[in-house]
């Protein structure tokens, strides 16, 4: 039960996060919360030259191990592809990548980050923000 | 102070009074320790309920036939049960609600909107759960008043020190508190806090949802104006609160909910009230819910609420000790002997969420969130903590489970 979700994969992307860090005057940003674990994530995006590409991504945050770990699997994902391509992203691929079985509360912590990556996206490039991201970013922690 | 009478109660025996212990989560007993947020529910209360609809359910105040006088005489006897159970002088002053929540709501609404005003002030405390909180500060608000918090102390216990400093600037109208706080398991003092509001020409209103069910209650003894508390945290079932308020408040009080049962005469041009508690009880009432707190309240009295709380109390100390001697455990809340029976804890390096996931894998449920109460965790600088909270059905054995829980968290995310 909790091997099966605690495993090897997301124990490492937990404790030693990719792409764990702040971008000054990222070209895309945005901030989110779960109210529920109070778990938060930044996500900051730097375009290469053609404006579309994802150059560097990183994020920061502090939050349960299901969060942090699927952001930080998520900022491999998306690196060198485009942000039409990440505005579509559907959820199910990031979540075959974390491979853990999850309650509906824990799917909340693991789109998380796509959520923001998302919400940034929009707001940087007017790339469609489907409802169901829609108003992530204006929760507040406290 | 005098020494509290150590009076025993058979947790093990209580148990088996709960069907729901008779199954394995993942294979393995179920230790639950997450009574605070709910608690669960005796056979004699589900029985009652169930006797209720199998015999006596009508709606009520309304038939003139035996079984509305009956279902009507079973309600209104609950209503005494809870108002003896407050000590209320008048079960005329217990209102049926929803759940504590929809009881202060009532009380921010109906009380808030029609006395408060811009150079007003209203007083909630940091320590506050958000159904008491968050009401006062959208009453507040609409009406031009502003809210002022009584911080506390780094032991989580509330900080009167600065009580008068804080009235300056405004009128004190309104100042709410719990009388043990769900995150932390302080016991606050109401009574002190009365005595200061009513100097003030304020109200005092209690939410005591997390007292009721753990430590006697007595709105007279409390000098309060208002006290909410909510059946599904004392044995009885969801759907069901009850509101005390003081006769001529409730009285010179605006209706909150309106529609069937609350009036006394409607015409086109106007509709007039009906008598406390009714003004407050629009459209039908949660009954068999009602019998059903009814029950849990005649459940809470034979076991005897003092010794429930002695209980319980033993139990938070024994899992203070043993979270004290984790590495990397850290504990909020006030010292065991001037608290409930309510641990809240945070493991070092790792997530509540994380803890308390694999502590289900265990078999042992505790709670991992900011308990609804995140200007408090914004004070203890953590997004969350663990909580463990314990009832009349607990024992010592689950502190062990949860201890050895901890320590398999600790290998696998540590």
């Amino acid at each position: 039960m909790a091997e099966d979700l605690y495993r090897e994969v997301i124990l490492d992307h937990y404790k030693n996060p990719r792409g764990h860090g702040v971008i000054e005057d990222a070209d895309a940003q945005a901030e989110g919360v779960n109210p529920l674990c109070g778990d938060e994530v930044s996500i900051y995006v730097q375009f290469a030259d053609d404006g579309e590409t994802i150059d560097e991504v990183k994020f920061s945050g502090r939050g349960c191990a299901i969060s942090q770990a699927s952001t930080s699997m998520l900022m491999e994902m998306v690196q060198g592809r485009s942000a039409q391509e990440i505005a579509e992203l559907p959820k199910e691929q990031l979540l075959e990548e974390v491979g853990i079985p999850l309650t509906p509360i824990r799917l909340k912590c693991a789109l998380l980050g796509l959520g923001v990556l998302k919400v940034a996206l929009h707001r940087a490039k007017g790339t469609p923000l489907p409802e169901e991201w829609a108003g992530l970013d204006e929760l507040e922690l406290s | 102070m005098a020494v509290k009478a150590r009076s025993r109660l058979d947790a093990q025996r209580l148990r088996t009074d709960f069907p729901i212990f008779e199954q394995l989560i993942h294979g393995k007993p179920l230790s639950y320790l997450d009574s605070a947020v709910t608690s669960q529910k005796p056979r004699q209360v589900l029985d009652a309920m169930r006797t209720f609809y199998e015999t006596s359910n009508a709606n009520v105040h309304r038939g003139v036939y035996t079984l509305s006088e009956r279902a009507t005489a079973e309600f209104e006897q609950a209503r005494q049960k809870v108002a003896d159970f407050v000590n209320a002088p008048s079960a005329r002053e217990i209102v049926f609600t929803r759940q504590a929540t929809e009881a202060l709501n009532l009380v921010a609404y109906a009380w808030g909107l029609n006395n408060l005003g811009p150079g007003d002030l209203v007083v909630v405390t940091e320590l506050e759960h958000h159904s008491n909180f968050v009401p006062w500060q959208y009453i507040a608000k609409r009406a031009g008043a502003e809210l002022r918090m009584i911080h506390v102390t780094d032991e989580g216990e509330l900080d009167l020190a600065g009580l008068d400093e804080l009235a300056e600037g405004g009128d004190v109208k309104v100042v709410a508190t719990n009388l043990v706080s769900n995150a932390l398991g302080t016991i606050n003092p109401v009574e002190k806090l009365a005595g200061w509001a009513h100097a003030q020409g304020a109200i005092m209103v209690v939410d005591a949802a997390q007292a009721a069910p753990h430590h006697p209650v007595d709105v007279q003894a409390l000098g309060c104006d208002f006290l909410a508390l909510s059946a599904h945290k004392m044995c009885g079932p969801t759907g069901v609160g009850a509101l005390w308020g003081r006769r001529e408040i409730l009285e010179s009080m605006e209706p909150f909910n309106l529609g069937g049962h609350m009036i006394s005469k409607v015409r086109f041009e106007e509709t007039t009230w009906g008598e406390i508690p009714h003004k407050f009880e629009a459209g039908t009432s949660p009954i068999a819910e009602a019998v059903g707190l009814g029950a849990a309240i005649d459940y809470l009295n034979d076991v005897g609420i003092e010794a429930i709380e002695a209980h319980e109390q033993e139990l938070a100390a024994v899992a203070l000790e043993r979270l004290g001697e984790i590495p990397g455990v850290v504990l909020y809340g006030p010292p065991a002997d001037r608290r409930a029976g309510i641990v809240s804890f945070n493991v070092e390096g790792i997530h509540p969420h994380d803890v308390a996931q694999v502590l289900d894998s265990e078999g042992v449920a505790i709670r991992a969130g900011h308990h609804c109460c995140q200007p408090l965790m914004a004070r203890l600088g953590v997004p969350a903590t663990n909580r463990a909270s314990f009832y009349l059905y607990s024992v010592p054995e689950e502190v062990d489970r949860m201890v050895d829980g901890i320590d398999k968290a600790r290998r696998i995310l540590g």
